[in-house]
């Protein structure tokens, strides 16, 4: 509480909506930085499939790619070089034009995210002081979220032009899957603009020089960790491309370079949900704590930004790597109970927290602190009746009144486990014990479940 | 192409500040922008209308929707443009493909008239309209144009903020309310009580371990190393077949080789490790010789059996 005290007084400035300064870009400089990010998006995918490989391997007690090249580094280079040279087939039931468009349309829109991602902050380039950015605008992170939603349509296209019935089922669970954690998505995001008062990517950078907004605004940052996993369909939300189901969903028709280029997207896509995530809850740009106060924050100067930027990056880029060595696929029916009954209520909640705290600071003028400890009293109060509200009894299942017969745990010799509405009798040590404690003329008696029967 | 990808919000923002020149005439910018997106929007809308498949129309439609929201990019309201792309094209366009999709990939329209005389109305009423409309454009004047560098001091957003909930504050409440209202109204109208209990995954196991059936998966059809054919039943390890293994559909169709065929070639395995008359030869190579066991007649598969 002290920390967020000590923070938020910093953030609440709007005045510049935009802080990065572009006004000496030109044409060439423009360029240059387009044509650097697509480099470094390229290049980053050809290592990101190779690490995404490599520490699966790791985590599964096998070596990984370890062939081709210093590492196996060259691995990934081989097989795009394969998805080039193979065949090329168009599918005869495809509706042609929507079937070639598809991936374009996902390549297209995954490319435009990291054009407002600030990699640092201003820099002298050939003598002309220029942001590590391509451009920012008032409302970037809308953007951003507009261009992820128009990428769906290259995965929802590719599966109904396919005119088979896997990919057509593949893009139908997609488009549930998008409409409904995106909102989560969005929902979490919108905390961030709150309290950082902009939704320009420079202005929410710098919001973030005492402290970054993933602490203050834990539960938005685990919900967009969350939801970035669904959007990008990785493991365990893979759902429309669920190999054991839907042999490789919206995938399934294409071969070659188009099959490339849908690869290419939902690699480029982990990059860019990775940057947004950097950028709004891990300080973008910022150097970690201990290296920021260095010197007077040399780190946080010139060039060295964009080391901690993608450091920061390939942070999440292994987060999503191990959540996949980890987890298993959800059953799709319990994927969108999450979604809609965990995530989406639980945005909207913390997003109506922070909107009062804020609301009452600004116009009431009171303590941070003070309203902190109100609504701990508040959140206290309503723990505390939820004791007095008495548990619902579970009903009897619909199995459980039927059978009434007596439980033989040795049925035929062997030990055998309770039917459905059987319950296992009390062991024989319980039963000794209870025996103990009644009568002398009740021990007597033989017991339920003899002991001496060993199956074997 | 991908150099452009990440260069058109770059020329975007570009043209932003100087969307208006002070003579209160568009820049020629914008001008090129709107006459390279105009015929654009025309085709994809003549799509909408034209186009057979359902899917086409819609792809028609967001074509339409990006577009305008490039323009109202470069008209200074970068807000609104990103938000009718969020809410349009992102999830209201995305809705109703998850419609179409489900309703069937190539369910063409029915052209017969429902109501009589429809075509001929819908011809005389638009007409009316597009005349309406022509006369409008035609007559009207436009005042000079005042551009949007005042409301837009603070930014976009926090401008269009003080207008939506400064101003209009009322009226947003009225739409919110009415919002609320609709879609406690699809809740209720799509609601059914529950008359019996749930059966979810645990029920169901329960009531397959209690029926006493089959609880793990059926085997694979083919047998190893004779056969590996969808149509040939699995045997079981006294060299039964096994017909469930055969999918239920060539079953049905009595496709599958069944036990007619397969009969002669097990009954020749099975017997024959433990006759001493045949000679080594008869056995079919590759199958692993079976336990001495009482064969059980398969029986002939039955249509009630499935």
């Amino acid at each position: 509480m002290t920390l967020l005290a000590a923070v938020l007084p910093t953030a609440s400035g709007a005045q510049f909506p935009v802080i990065a300064d572009f006004s000496h870009d030109n044409g060439w400089i423009w360029l240059l930085k387009a044509v650097a990010i697509i480099v470094f998006l390229l290049t980053s995918v050809l290592i990101a499939i190779w690490f995404e490989r490599k520490v699966v391997g790791r985590m599964q007690v096998r070596p990984g790619p370890n062939v081709h090249g210093p590492f196996g580094l060259l691995q990934s280079l081989a097989d795009a070089m394969k998805l080039l040279f193979k065949e090329d087939i168009t599918v005869k039931a495809a509706d042609k034009l929507v079937y070639i468009v598809a991936p374009m349309i996902a390549v297209f829109c995954s490319l435009l995210t990291y054009a407002v991602i600030p990699f640092g902050p201003a820099v002298s380039m050939f003598g002309i002081v220029t942001p590590l950015q391509l451009t920012d605008f008032p409302v970037a992170i809308l953007y951003i979220l507009a261009c992820a939603s128009v990428g769906v349509y290259g995965i929802v296209l590719g599966g109904w032009s396919s005119g088979s019935t896997y990919p057509l089922l593949g893009s139908v669970r997609s488009t549930a899957q998008v409409i409904s954690y995106e909102l989560a998505m969005g929902l979490s995001l919108v905390s961030v603009f709150i309290i950082a008062g902009s939704m320009s990517t420079s202005q929410i950078v710098n919001s973030q020089t005492t402290v970054w907004w993933f602490l203050p605004l834990l539960p938005a940052f685990v919900i967009y960790v969350i939801s970035m996993v669904g959007e990008t369909n990785r493991l365990p939300f893979d759902l429309p491309e669920a190999e054991g189901e839907l042999v490789s969903g919206y995938m399934t028709e294409y071969s070659s370079m188009k099959f490339a280029w849908f690869f290419l997207a939902e690699y480029i896509n982990m990059l860019n949900v990775s940057a947004v995530a950097t950028t709004l809850f891990f300080g973008g740009w910022r150097a970690p704590w201990p290296l920021s106060a260095i010197n007077d924050g040399m780190f946080n100067l010139g060039w060295w930004p964009a080391l901690w930027f993608i450091a920061k990056v390939w942070l999440f880029m292994f987060l999503f790597v191990w959540i996949r060595g980890t987890l298993l696929r959800f059953r799709y029916d319990q994927f969108m109970t999450f979604g809609w009954k965990v995530l989406i209520p639980a945005a909207l909640g913390w997003v109506v927290c922070v909107s009062v705290v804020q609301g009452v600071r600004q116009f009431s003028g009171l303590d941070l602190r003070a309203i902190l400890f109100g609504l701990a009293g508040v959140v206290l109060l309503g723990v505390l009746v939820s004791f007095l509200i008495p548990e619902k009894k579970p009903q009897p299942g619909p199995g459980a009144g039927g059978r009434s017969e007596e439980f033989d745990p040795f049925a035929g010799g062997y030990p055998v486990p309770p039917m459905p509405g059987q319950a296992l009798p009390p062991s024989p040590r319980a039963q000794r014990a209870a025996a103990r404690t009644a009568s002398v003329a009740d021990r007597t008696e033989t017991p339920q479940v003899t002991q001496e029967v060993h199956g074997g | 192409m991908s150099v452009l990808a990440t260069a058109i919000p770059a020329a975007l923002t570009g043209i932003l500040p100087m969307s208006l020149t002070s003579a209160g005439v568009t820049t020629s910018a914008e001008a090129v922008l709107f006459w390279v997106l105009g015929p654009v929007m025309v085709l994809a809308a003549l799509g909408l209308l034209f186009a057979r498949k359902a899917v086409h129309a819609a792809m028609s439609v967001v074509v339409v929707m990006i577009s305008l929201a490039f323009l109202y990019v470069a008209q200074d309201a970068p807000f609104l443009g990103v938000v009718q792309v969020v809410v349009y094209t992102g999830a209201i366009m995305m809705l109703f493909l998850f419609v179409l999709m489900l309703v069937g990939v190539d369910a063409s329209d029915s052209l017969v008239e429902t109501i009589r005389g429809q075509r001929w109305i819908g011809l005389l009423a638009g007409a009316g309209l597009a005349v309406v409309l022509v006369g409008v454009a035609v007559r009207a004047t436009y005042p000079k144009p005042a551009g949007l560098q005042v409301p837009n001091a603070d930014s976009n957003p926090v401008g269009i903020a003080r207008i939506i909930f400064g101003d209009y504050a009322f009226a947003l409440e009225v739409v919110g309310a009415l919002l609320v209202v609709a879609a406690l109204g699809a809740l209720v109208l799509t609601h059914r009580q529950r008359l019996v209990p749930r059966i979810g995954q645990k029920e169901r196991a329960d009531s397959r371990v209690a029926k006493g059936e089959r609880l793990t998966p059926l085997p694979a059809p083919g047998v190893y190393a004779r056969h590996n054919a969808m149509d040939v039943p699995a045997l079981d390890p006294r060299g039964n077949p096994i017909e469930e293994s055969v999918s239920r559909v060539l079953r049905v169709r009595g496709q599958e080789q069944g036990a007619r065929v397969l009969d002669t070639a097990v009954g020749t395995l099975v017997a024959t490790p433990h006759e001493a008359a045949a000679p080594p030869g008869a056995v079919p190579p590759g199958l692993p010789a079976m336990p001495p066991a009482t064969r059980v007649d398969p029986g002939t598969p039955t249509e009630e059996g499935l």
